[in-house]
């Protein structure tokens, strides 16, 4: 059988997206994604060949963030003021009310809805695999999935019939958190 | 907290946009090229065989557990 660490490389990618979406800081994030696959490299042992090793390094991801988010703090706090002062002084150009508004929306999500969002939303996880990543109920990823929905509508005032308007740069710039140029 | 503002408000077409928006932005960031630092880490952690947490042991490394 295959060494299962020769197939980390495959994840790397997502492994980032994941990233930047819970530190919505680009270079944090690859901070965090180092340390997280340094622990996946020598936790190998914990892998269970044939399970989803993606779930599997988004849990270390995840615990990581946690760990680091602690003691970090005061830190993150200051990336995500400058950023959205950053934002609020960008010219004018098409989606910028857009993009300020889910940026600021996304942004107010508290962490652990903005994580089942993405996961359930973006990531392509089922309930269960999000549930299990995050060692909580498949109830409470529901909950928390519907509550991130229902508050990203809520912040940006949009009613039924509304649309989001939100183009490819706009998104992407919400989830890493840096203005899109 | 146990509102029932979640249930009550029902916009599938609004909840599939904002999953849409946010699946195009994780798919575009995740098929990004991935960084030369880590396709060099691993290419020194496999080279290194038992790994030293040189990323944790800076700040004392406890308490990630």
């Amino acid at each position: 059988m295959s060494d299962p660490r020769e197939e980390l490389v495959e994840h790397l990618g997502p492994m980032r997206a994941f990233a930047m979406s819970l530190c919505r800081n680009s270079a944090t994030a690859d901070d965090l994604v180092q340390e997280a696959l340094i622990k996946a490299w020598s936790n190998i042992d914990s892998f269970e060949p044939g399970s989803n090793m993606r779930a599997w390094l988004f849990t270390i991801l995840r615990n990581t963030y946690y760990s680091l988010h602690r003691k970090r703090k005061r830190e993150v706090e200051d990336v995500d003021g400058s950023y959205a002062a950053a934002l609020s002084e960008k010219p004018s150009h098409d989606g910028r009310l857009a993009l300020h508004d889910f940026t600021q929306a996304f942004n107010r999500l508290n962490d652990e809805q903005r994580e089942a969002l993405v996961l359930v939303g973006a990531g392509g996880f089922t309930y269960e695999e999000a549930a299990e990543t995050c060692g909580v109920a498949v109830g409470t990823i529901k909950s928390r999935v519907n509550r991130a929905r229902a508050r990203l509508s809520e912040l940006m005032g949009l009613e039924e019939g509304e649309s989001v308007d939100l183009t490819d740069k706009v998104t992407s710039g919400v989830v890493t958190n840096m203005p899109a140029v | 907290m146990a509102r029932i503002m979640a249930d009550r408000r029902r916009n599938p077409d609004l909840d599939r946009e904002i999953d849409d928006s946010l699946k195009r932005a994780f798919d575009k960031l995740a098929s990004e090229p991935v960084p030369d630092r880590f396709t060099a880490l691993l290419d020194r952690l496999r080279a290194s065989g038992p790994v030293p947490r040189d990323a944790a042991s800076s700040d004392g490394g406890a308490g990630d557990e």
